[in-house]
């Protein structure tokens, strides 16, 4: 299944400068698994020794926050979108 | 009014004084950025959060022995009527946009306080603040003055409304070119207070954690300045100067309680900041200060965090008519639920009729009219009186930080109707009996 992640910026330097990559994964654990191996240390940056999402950072599936719907067992489908946007202060 | 010395009850002084007041060296205080949760350390660049670790965000490092060194409760009173009294706090290297941000009233309750049962309640002001009524105006202020100096010139901003009325406001003074984003559903007044200073402006078909998600990608690809992202940890500082004038106000002493709003937990963070850097340099006696917070039911993560014990902030969907504050996911919440749980304060939501009650109340009391967030702040202030969460000789402080002109929409079904009459005193004598019989 071929999913679309925006990488952002700071994380750019991991994938030569990629600003978008298509990975296959059936759900956001096995997608950021897949990002680790395409792209060796990115799963560092991106989760803590637990292998837990950062509690900075935000991961979104289709425009939705990952968190209203099964966080990292989130399922994935062909032709989706993700992004990953660490947390910004308001308002 | 508690005031700076006699210049501060004269408007057209404050003014004059603020154009002319020369400001003390450039020389800088602040040394770099630092990632608040690693600590891992970053120039003072355009960056937020901490690329080479954790993504937790960056916080500027300054030079706590240097300001020590320069400042005196006499050098601030001598200085610039408005924030950049307190230069030497803020991350800045150059001469600041100064549009007389700050030193907004400071008033000793005497109607609401009476009303809560409380004897040392004063209420900070910022619904005054210049140019746009509201303490955005503040960290505006310093964010745009960074922008200057790191070469942006296109600036802008994710809003709920407030900051973008300051933003476009205070581009528009200092020359920059300004695009703001906010969501589309936004009250009409915040609206037309941010299109009149003509910045490009995005309407945007989501809500606010939305609008940040997009503007989060736009920061990525166009090089802007975006106040609250790429240039957040600058714009955060500003809102220390709300501690810094409270302290002053109060003649150079800390309250023992606050109570503030909260949205994404920044602005109640750095008061607590704020204060406490003040300890540091020893412009005020250390003691302890209680911090509670207040959000709307409707858009209340940190309050349900705080509510169920909890150290992580789970996201909600914000409906509420506190729409400045309506943020679901809020990027401090974390450190507010800190503050609030290690100073003993609480974190306290309230439905959208008690907001409303507590804009009237407000309003009826102390002749201050402010928006949702302060009719938030107000309700959860009584909240607390009320369950005895205050004690009665305790100096508590009350931020509103907003105005309540931008937000009509709020309160125009609950404040009635004026009485229509005719151009003849008879007319004018019915409708007063009227109003006499209504009380």
């Amino acid at each position: 299944m071929a999913i679309q992640v925006l990488i952002p910026t700071p994380l750019q330097k991991f994938t030569a400068d990629q600003a978008v990559v298509e990975l296959e994964a059936r759900d956001v654990q096995g997608l950021i698994q897949a990002l680790d191996e395409r792209f060796p240390g990115l799963k560092a940056r991106l989760c803590d020794e637990s292998g837990t999402l950062r509690r900075f950072l935000n991961i979104y599936v289709n425009n939705e926050d990952i968190r209203f719907l099964n966080n990292q067992a989130t399922v994935l489908n062909d032709g989706d979108e993700i992004s990953i946007i660490p947390a910004v202060a308001g308002g | 009014m508690l005031g700076f010395g006699e210049s501060s009850s004269s408007l057209p002084l404050v003014l004059t004084a603020t154009l002319t007041s020369p400001l003390r060296s450039p020389e800088t205080t602040y040394t770099g950025l630092r990632c608040r949760e690693c600590g891992h350390p970053y120039e003072a660049a355009a960056h937020h959060v901490c690329s080479e670790v954790c993504f937790g965000p960056l916080e500027v490092v300054y030079d706590m022995e240097r300001i020590k060194a320069r400042v005196s409760r006499a050098a601030i009173e001598a200085g610039p009527l408005s924030i950049w009294r307190y230069r030497d706090f803020l991350p800045i290297s150059s001469d600041p946009i100064d549009v007389g941000t700050g030193l907004t009233p400071l008033l000793r309750s005497k109607g609401l306080a009476q009303r809560l049962g409380l004897r040392h309640l004063y209420i900070k002001n910022d619904g005054v603040n210049v140019p746009t009524l509201s303490f955005k105006d503040r960290v505006v202020s310093v964010a745009l003055t960074r922008a200057r100096e790191l070469g942006f010139t296109t600036v802008s901003c994710a809003s709920t409304g407030n900051l973008a009325n300051s933003t476009a406001a205070i581009a528009a003074h200092a020359g920059l070119k300004c695009c703001v984003f906010i969501p589309a559903d936004l009250e009409a007044g915040k609206i037309l207070g941010t299109l009149v200073y003509n910045p490009t402006v995005m309407a945007v078909q989501g809500n606010y954690d939305q609008v940040n998600r997009l503007c989060c990608e736009v920061a990525n690809s166009h090089g802007w300045g975006f106040v609250n992202i790429n240039l957040r940890p600058y714009y955060a500082e500003g809102s220390k100067t709300l501690a810094f004038e409270v302290a002053e106000q109060l003649g150079w002493r800390l309250p023992d309680h606050v109570v503030a709003p909260l949205a994404s937990g920044s602005l109640y963070t750095k008061i607590r900041k704020g204060f406490r850097e003040f300890v540091e340099t020893g412009l005020v006696e250390e003691k302890p200060i209680r911090f509670s917070g207040a959000q709307a039911a409707g858009c209340s993560p940190i309050a349900q965090a705080f509510a169920q014990g909890q150290d992580f902030i789970a996201p909600v969907k914000p409906n509420t008519i506190a729409k400045s504050i309506a943020i679901g996911n809020p990027a401090d919440g974390p450190y507010a639920l800190d503050v609030a749980r290690r100073s003993g304060g609480s974190i306290t939501a309230v439905s959208d009729g008690e907001i409303v009650s507590a804009i009237k109340l407000l309003a009826e009391t102390e002749g201050i009219f402010t928006e949702t967030a302060g009719g938030t702040t107000i309700a959860v202030l009584k909240k607390l009186a009320e369950s005895g969460q205050i004690a009665s000789d305790e100096t508590t402080v009350v931020y509103i930080t907003g105005n309540g002109l931008k937000t009509t929409e709020a309160v125009s079904d609950a404040i009635g109707t004026p009485y229509q009459i005719d151009a003849r005193l008879e007319s004018f004598n019915r409708a007063w009996d009227q109003a006499q019989a209504h009380g």
